[in-house]
């Protein structure tokens, strides 16, 4: 095999090289000066995020069904058929865009903690971003399953370092349930490797085998059992999910913002990328299961999320919460739906995180989480009220913000179509809900007379308004969020033409991807 | 008479016999220097551990280099069809080799700790390491007994060498008297397919029914008869006793936690190891007949063994015992990859990266262990290891590595082991097996994390008390990081050891 090394490729293997490395450098740098240590994983973090720009301007969506910026290098696992084979394509991208937004967010925010062992904390989040980078940049199934649990190891480690208090139980319910979830959708791209034939787990492979010969329809849908739920652990599908607002809340900053902005994104990923398109007939099998779960998120995590007084448990539960609009997007089979999806997931990624440092920020001068102690925090911070208000509406899903765009088109994409039709009206009650507890949270942390205890509190000279490192991250985040709510084509574009490769249309709607409106079946023999 | 000896010694020196057990025969040769050198060289304690390491690593690298021009062509049966090389023999003797030299550096570690007699230690260790490469070589069931006997008496002596310690000694009975009563089944099974295999009344009998392709011959054609069945079983049994298999495991936790420590990792490393081979080697020779009646035999043990040695190592608080639980667990993945080796071919190059991977990850562990707790370390239980990592970064890290290996987290050998033993397990269609493990692995997760989360979980800033001994050594640094550095470089490049 000669090696294929695209003239971009360079940078893609440098994103995750690059934060691995210096991740290692600080892992032995425990006698460099802080500010050394924060040039070096500044330059670690920066680096990813500055090459997913670059990339995401130079990419060709119009390469449906193939890879722009492909690198493929021997491991001497050819008899297995494994390469260490990288690229992106239009479903990719948004991911890979945002796991380097938040990751240059994350850096920006965690230079300047003041974690026991600073050396630690960082070379750890940088391991984890570099596993980040790389598991979106696989094309190869091996490599993406092999960075995501890669990534994962430093989490655990992180939470239990630095975590809060109730980090020993957190953690090992944490890692139980994303082992189970890792296990399972392993097992499933093992079955998926030696049922389909292919004798490799390079995507385009696996997806041309099965193009050719379709696997039956019991196959089919038992594999995509085991991948459905094995990622569906680890996007916390209801009912699997009591895992993530238990772990997010004992989390560091760094690792939550890294963990439920980014690598949760994982699973959802998969199943766009892998399981859906290739196991066709598993989804329409399963549907019914994914709607009724992806509701369990939506109505009863929602009712959780609005009994809940501590403020990053109900980061935790809505983060949860909002997966199940993304499932939706998938149960609905279209382009419309899965690019619905898509967007949410990145837009839910950066809300997510800018909620996650919003609140450590918060506790930073309040020294509580609790809900109900809070209030009028607003006459002190205005520019963190003005940050956390923005933050909120995103993720309620505000027009003007992406999340908007995400939720809106998952609505279309159910309208579409008879069989999803139903699921309108549980789903819209969910927005209901989200603004419920959004607007409840802001009203009692910033707004409204304090109790006399917090009253004294907010005296102390050492509240003060948001600092400029803590201004820096939220406004990367808020940048991007609102970049793809004023212009969702950013992403769209560039996904439109995978996705109309992979997906069926069903009923197009003229105002939205008009430009696309091509049959699936005839462009798939077409590509073959 | 002085002619026979010379015809003798003419034909021995017309063939390469004699070379073929070259490294078993220099180490047992040895294994005899050592004592000399204990006897002769008194002023210096630490004599006998360097002799015997650098000799050590003279054999393996004569081992390297007759690998390289041919010591041992494959499938070449010598003295009369007692040895014979097959593809993975080669691996496996230097696997040995590695083992020995590894818990001879561990019995460095551990006689600092304790005044007991040094040099049978060291002696015992070899002569181990050679008896157990002659047992992954036999083609005849006398060798393959012998063989397993003298690693076994070895062993025997090994277990109970703390002879102050009332553990050692309770672990020492334990093995010895399960050890032997496994011998005997082991025997007992062996005499019967002789008996059946020597009856004349049958078809394909032989006069040489210990060989293993005679027998084979004579199990082809009659894989119905009782007798070869019941024969059968009790070899397997006598087998699965040795590598700590479920229903035969119950000797297991009394003796990982009683003996040495070096004795426990060489136990659960090479002794294991070299049942598994015994067992593939019997499985695919002279049993492969008898596959019909035995794949759904080993794969319940398999299944039993994985759910049984994790579940029971959840509630272990002492590591050794853990250790040797979740030992247990690994048989059980392990004799699923036997079983997949039937339909899969390349099911033993996942078994013997398995093993590799095991190796690393376990004397890793097991050397974190002899460094870190003081004094006896059969009573080491979790809370010892209380904020470990913050006191011993170094260890603290290496022990996270060993133990995310042996729990199967990439980007460690481990991982890649476990993958390709599922993914040959899977093709070879044991659906309801796989499931088992993969349950099993989660269960696994909570006591390999668990030990973790004690060692990074600082209980308060005021407890300063330096529970761990002084700083790690530099010997004890440089053998950490190279079994690390092996551990990660199986994991990002399992092509680097050859074995695919």
């Amino acid at each position: 095999m000669t090696p294929i090394f695209d003239s971009f490729a360079f940078y893609l293997l440098a994103a995750i090289l690059v934060p691995l490395v210096s991740g290692v450098v600080l892992l032995f740098g425990a006698s460099l000066s802080s500010k050394a240590r924060g040039l070096i994983a500044l330059f670690g973090f920066a680096l990813p995020c500055f090459v997913s720009l670059l990339l995401a301007f130079n990419f060709d969506g119009g390469n449906a069904g193939g890879y722009n910026f492909e690198l493929k290098l021997p491991t001497g696992l050819e008899s297995v058929g494994i390469y260490l084979h990288l690229g992106l394509n239009g479903i990719s991208l948004p991911l890979f865009l945002l796991a380097g937004i938040v990751g240059l967010a994350t850096g920006l925010y965690a230079i300047y903690s003041k974690a026991e062992r600073a050396h630690l904390y960082l070379a750890l989040l940088l391991l984890m971003q570099g596993g980040l980078m790389g598991t979106f940049a696989s094309v190869d199934v091996f490599f993406f399953y092999f960075f995501h649990e890669f990534a994962l190891i430093p989490t655990f480690i992180m939470i239990l370092l630095w975590g809060g208090s109730d980090r020993r139980s957190a953690v090992m319910e944490m890692t139980i349930y994303l082992t189970l979830g890792a296990m399972l959708s392993l097992l499933g791209l093992i079955a998926l490797y030696v049922t389909s034939g292919a004798e490799s787990f390079s995507l385009p492979a696996l997806r041309d085998y099965l193009a050719a010969q379709p696997l039956s329809e019991t196959l089919q849908s038992n594999i995509f059992g085991l991948l459905l739920f094995g990622f569906g652990i680890l996007v916390s599908l209801f009912p699997f999910h009591s895992w993530a607002p238990k772990g997010y809340a004992v989390a560091p900053t760094g690792a939550a913002m890294l963990h439920a902005g980014v690598l949760k994104k994982f699973g959802l990923y998969g199943l766009l990328q892998i399981a859906a398109p290739l196991l066709p007939a598993g989804l329409t099998h399963w549907f019914p299961w994914i709607a009724w779960l992806a509701l369990g998120n939506i109505l009863i995590i929602g009712m959780v999320t609005i009994a809940q007084r501590n403020l990053k448990l109900m980061l935790g539960y809505s983060s949860v919460m909002h997966m199940g609009y993304a499932f939706l997007g998938i149960a609905a089979f279209s382009v419309v739906g899965v690019g619905g999806a898509l967007l949410m997931m990145v837009a839910h990624g950066l809300s997510v995180a800018l909620l996650f440092m919003l609140s450590t920020c918060i506790h930073h001068r309040t020294l509580t989480f609790d809900l109900r102690t809070m209030g009028g925090l607003a006459k002190k911070t205005p520019v963190l009220c003005a940050f956390f208000v923005a933050a909120t509406m995103a993720s309620i899903g505000l027009p003007g913000f992406g999340n908007f765009w995400g939720e809106f088109t998952i609505f279309v994409a159910l309208a579409e179509t008879e069989a999803t039709r139903w699921l309108l009206i549980p789903a819209a009650f969910g927005i209901l809900i989200s603004a419920i507890y959004g607007l409840r949270a802001v009203a009692n942390i910033f707004f409204g007379s304090p109790r006399p205890e917090f009253a004294a509190r907010l005296e102390d000279p050492s509240v003060q308004d948001l600092q400029g490192f803590e201004k820096r991250p939220a406004l990367v985040l808020l940048a991007a969020l609102l970049a793809i709510g004023i212009w969702p084509r950013l992403v769209s574009d560039r996904a439109d033409a995978e996705l109309s490769l992979l997906y069926p249309v069903a009923e197009t709607i003229p105002q939205f991807e008009s430009s696309t409106a091509v049959p699936a079946i005839e462009t798939k023999e077409d590509a073959h | 008479m002085n002619e026979v000896l010379a015809d003798y010694l003419r034909g021995i020196a017309a063939t390469n016999d004699w070379m073929v057990i070259l490294p078993e025969i220099l180490l047992a040769v040895l294994a005899l220097g050592l004592l000399l050198v204990e006897l002769f060289v008194t002023s210096n304690k630490k004599m006998v551990p360097r002799v015997s390491m650098l000799g050590q690593g003279v054999i393996l690298i004569v081992m390297l280099m007759g690998g390289c021009c041919g010591l041992a062509p494959v499938g070449q049966s010598n003295f009369g069809g007692l040895i014979m090389a097959n593809e993975w023999t080669y691996s496996m003797r230097l696997f040995f080799g590695v083992s020995a030299l590894l818990v001879t550096y561990l019995g460095t570690v551990f006689f600092a700790k304790q005044l007991l007699a040094r040099a049978e230690f060291y002696h015992l260790v070899l002569l181990v390491a050679a008896s157990l490469m002659l047992l992954v070589q036999s083609s005849n069931f006398v060798m393959l007994f012998i063989a397993l006997e003298t690693a076994t008496v070895a062993f025997y002596v090994l277990v109970a060498y703390r002879r102050n310690s009332a553990l050692s000694l309770e672990a020492g009975i334990k093995y010895l008297l399960l050890g032997a009563l496994s011998s005997s089944i082991l025997l007992f099974g062996i005499v019967l397919l002789y008996g059946v295999a020597g009856n004349p009344a049958l078809s394909g009998s032989t006069s040489d029914a210990l060989n293993f392709s005679e027998l084979a011959g004579f199990i082809t054609s009659n894989p119905e008869n009782p007798l070869v069945l019941t024969g059968a079983l009790l070899v397997i049994a006598g087998i699965c006793f040795k590598i700590g298999a479920v229903p035969f495991q119950i000797w297991v936790p009394d003796v990982y936690q009683g003996a040495p420590t070096p004795v426990t990792a060489y136990l659960s490393v090479a002794s294991k190891a070299a049942g598994f081979i015994v067992l593939l080697n019997l499985l695919h020779g002279p049993f492969l007949a008898l596959q019909g009646f035995l794949i759904p035999i080993v794969s319940v043990i398999a299944g039993l063994s994985i759910l049984y040695g994790n579940l029971a190592a959840i509630v272990q608080v002492n590591l050794k015992r853990m250790l040797g639980l979740s030992g247990i667990a690994h048989a059980g993945y392990l004799l699923m990859g036997v079983v997949a080796a039937y339909s899969v071919d390349w099911a033993t190059q996942a078994i013997l990266f398995y093993l590799v991977a095991y190796l690393l990850a376990s004397f890793v562990v097991f050397i974190v262990m002899s460094l870190s707790v003081s004094g006896d370390d059969a009573e080491a239980t979790l809370e010892d290891y209380r904020d470990f990592a913050r006191q011993q970064p170094f260890l603290g890290g290496a022990l996270t590595v060993g133990l995310g290996s042996l729990a199967g987290i990439p980007p460690l050998g481990g991982f890649i082991a476990k993958l390709f033993l599922f993914i040959a397990v899977f093709q070879a269609g044991l659906y309801s097996l796989l499931a088992v493990a993969i349950i099993g692995v989660v269960i696994s997760i909570y006591y390999y994390f668990g030990w973790m989360r004690v060692a990074y979980f600082s209980t308060s800033a005021n407890d300063e008390t330096d529970s761990f001994p002084a700083p790690v050594d530099i010997k004890a640094r440089s053998v950490l990081l190279i079994l690390l550095g092996a551990t990660v470089i199986l994991g990002v490049f399992p092509a680097a050891i050859g074995i695919f």
